[in-house]
């Protein structure tokens, strides 16, 4: 079964958890006795609508203050995809929730409200899809009943957006425009008799036709070493397997790797999946691997294939996403969790602020708050093996953890 | 015993990514599974004798093969359990080869740690959570892997992968780590312990293809049977044993009914079905309009009962 994650981005009011009851409503996905649930409580509000955000606020904070808290995660499938969407709010910590949203998501849906069009909101989810590279975008133009589905009024709108993906740097980022109404279901799940002059697929038929390996960021293969398998037992006294998640691309049999960071060379010699060989281990793909040469690898090696080595460097530049309480400052110490490797890290400076809306940097900045966004040099006490974010989506990413809290403090994606 | 060339399958498939039951969940859930065996010292796997449990028993077999799990099995036993789950996890255990702990709620309840409820809808799902902390305790374990699932309840839905728990086993769902790409950050204090979810992402109705594709064996309670039951509140309330309540003008009658969730008795009512084999339950969850914890009596309390347990230090 083929799983898409998808994350959300919307302002407060733009009908974020409408659009997606609507999709679990309109697919069948919600049970009898959650939308009895939602149908008493919305009743209990005096509502004459059903309230879907109660499908997803699961927490008691949440329904009081009619506010989502934190990174919801919903699922729902049809014959051939099973959909996790991670619905994120759109309140104070709101930059922190959505780069998180982002980060497991192939996919995003950007609500704008067709009576606002464009706002400053607007562009800072777009920022993020892109700072994020989400490759697959869809922006859904909602609350199209209360335009009287106006064409003109949709196409102002797609104008303007166009007007904002002119300053991404992501070119390969493919963008859809879907004139929607999610209270009214127009455009979701099924085709709008609202919208004669809109050709195009409505969200669902977008996703469904989605294919997933087009979607993916493909790099160069990556094979961080997880945990070593030694069964000790008799028949498997040699046995030394080299368990891990393939990323970037596929190792095969036969492939000559290279050791990081003993730089010892060698060559696949089985690849596992359970009790069962397989020629080929494909991206994504939790395997155990031999290797002909007995060599010394340990959790946290990393083998890559000979030619493709990823830079080996105790500094680096990254863009930061910062997402704790306690501010991030030149010269802190943190711990840098690179992939499953985690390494000492000393701020060598905060380059500037990026502001998350495509308006310019701020270069007078020595620390950062929670939801900031900035150019961090930072220098490791042991050395890494990664590659830039823009080639390589896994290989590319680290979290920062404060050691006295052991918080993850931030996220950062290496230039 | 067999040999190493006998025991290893050669594929007709050479492609991983064309094995028919291909399943991003569960390389999903292996790689998480691997992060516990490699950044705790002491893990544990909370065993209930229940669906998602033994699907994570099959993952970690998965995850760590040819080798044994690297950690024990703990079942939390509420004196409660349907014979056919106990007489299962003892044959499982024994196949497996792994230590299976067991900590008895009934102790708890026989040094004075907790009062047993009474009434018509006592249970022992409650008692669970002092009995499993002390066992924390009692082993210093450090990361506990659960097979609760987002898509069960909606509290659930707000959890993270690997989930801190204070000294007091308590969650504190307003303040959670971030979890960004696959990056699990297991950094914990002494005395803190990780709540670990593998198959957070999967719905009932993954586990149970899962369970199908994988010919998993799952206790006999699963499949519709004869069983004498009787209703209240709409639900239907196992009458086979004398550990659930019953009032006398609550009758007795003989149904077909199989459980779609298995905890303790005193909590779990069944459904009425006909579905005897794996594809007649799978297909069954398919067409259900009913959510799988819609027979979970413990839930029904309030609308935030799972909530409430989950940060007094519930599975």
């Amino acid at each position: 079964m083929e799983v898409l994650k998808i994350a959300t981005a919307g302002s407060v009011d733009d009908g974020k958890s409408t659009l997606i009851g609507r999709l679990l409503y309109d697919t069948k996905s919600l049970t009898e006795d959650k939308l009895e649930a939602i149908e008493k409580t919305s009743k209990q509000k005096g509502y004459d609508y059903l309230d879907f955000s109660l499908a997803t606020d699961g927490l008691v904070a949440e329904r009081e203050q009619g506010i989502t808290i934190d990174v919801a995660h919903i699922y729902f499938s049809t014959a051939s995809k099973s959909y996790i969407i991670a619905d994120t709010p759109g309140h104070v910590e709101y930059t922190r929730n959505m780069v998180t949203g982002a980060s497991t998501s192939q996919a995003a849906i950007i609500l704008i409200d067709a009576r606002k069009g464009v706002v400053e909101q607007t562009n800072r989810h777009f920022f993020i899809n892109n700072l994020l590279r989400v490759k697959e975008v869809i922006v859904a133009v909602n609350k199209m009943d209360l335009v009287d589905f106006s064409e003109e009024k949709y196409n102002a709108i797609k104008a303007d957006f166009e007007q904002l993906m002119s300053k991404r740097d992501y070119a390969e980022q493919k963008i859809t425009f879907i004139p929607v109404s999610a209270l009214k279901g127009d455009n979701v799940v099924d085709k709008s008799q609202n919208t004669p002059w809109y050709n195009g697929e409505t969200i669902l038929e977008h996703l469904e036709g989605l294919d997933l390996a087009a979607v993916s960021n493909v790099g160069t293969p990556r094979f961080p070493v997880q945990y070593v398998v030694r069964p000790k037992t008799e028949e498997f006294h040699d046995f030394r397997g080299f368990t891990g998640k393939v990323y970037g691309g596929e190792l095969s049999v036969g492939d000559e790797v290279v050791v990081l960071p003993s730089m010892t060379r060698s060559k696949i010699k089985n690849i596992y999946f359970y009790d069962t060989e397989y020629q080929t281990a494909p991206r994504r793909s939790s395997v155990t691997i031999t290797l002909e040469d007995e060599v010394n690898v340990s959790r946290g090696d990393m083998l890559v294939k000979v030619g493709d080595l990823p830079t080996i460097d105790k500094q680096l530049t990254a863009t930061v996403s910062w997402m704790d309480t306690d501010n991030m400052i030149t010269g802190g110490k943190y711990i840098v969790q690179h992939g499953i490797n985690k390494v000492l890290a000393k701020v060598d400076a905060i380059e500037h602020k990026i502001h998350p809306d495509y308006s310019g940097i701020d270069e007078s900045s020595t620390s950062l708050e929670m939801n900031d966004i900035a150019k961090v040099r930072l220098k490791l006490n042991r050395p890494i093996f990664y590659d830039r974010f823009k080639n390589h989506r896994t290989n590319g990413s680290f979290i920062i953890i404060d050691s006295r809290t052991n918080n993850t403090a931030g996220v950062g994606f290496i230039s | 015993m067999n040999t190493l060339t006998e025991e290893i399958q050669k594929p007709e498939i050479l492609h991983l990514a064309d094995r028919p039951n291909a399943n991003a969940l569960e390389h999903e859930a292996i790689y998480i599974i691997r992060e516990v065996a490699a950044q705790f010292e002491r893990p544990v796997l909370l065993f209930s004798g229940g669906k998602d449990s033994i699907t994570l028993v099959r993952l970690a077999q998965k995850a760590f093969w040819p080798a044994k799990i690297p950690f024990p099995l703990m079942h939390i036993d509420t004196g409660h359990n349907f014979p056919e789950t106990i007489e299962f996890r003892d044959k499982l255990v024994e196949e497996l080869g792994v230590e299976l702990i067991v900590r008895n709620v009934q102790d708890s309840i026989d040094q004075g740690k907790v009062i047993e409820e009474t009434g018509k809808y006592a249970s022992r799902n409650m008692l669970q959570t002092t009995t499993l902390l002390d066992a924390i305790e009692e082993f210093k374990f450090d990361a506990c892997i659960g097979g609760a699932r987002r898509d069960e309840e909606k509290a659930r839905a707000k959890e993270r992968i690997f989930s801190v728990r204070d000294d007091f086993g308590q969650w504190d769902e307003k303040n959670q780590r971030p979890e960004l790409f696959d990056m699990l950050n297991g950094e914990i204090e002494n005395g803190q312990n990780v709540r670990v979810f593998p198959i957070s992402n999967w719905t009932e109705l993954d586990v149970w293809s899962y369970i199908q594709k994988e010919n998993i064996e799952i206790p006999s309670i699963y499949f519709a049977h004869l069983r004498n039951i009787f209703l209240r509140d709409g639900l239907i309330w196992s009458a086979e044993d004398d550990v659930v309540f019953r009032a006398d003008d609550e009758i007795v009658e003989e149904q077909m009914v199989r459980f779609r969730t298995v905890g303790d008795m005193s909590c779990t009512a069944a459904v009425a079905s006909h579905a005897n084999t794996i594809e007649k339950v799978v297909a069954e969850i398919r067409e259900s309009k009913i959510s799988e914890r819609g027979a979970r009596i413990d839930d029904k309390r309030s609308e935030a009962a799972m909530e409430k347990r989950k940060q007094q230090g519930y599975f």
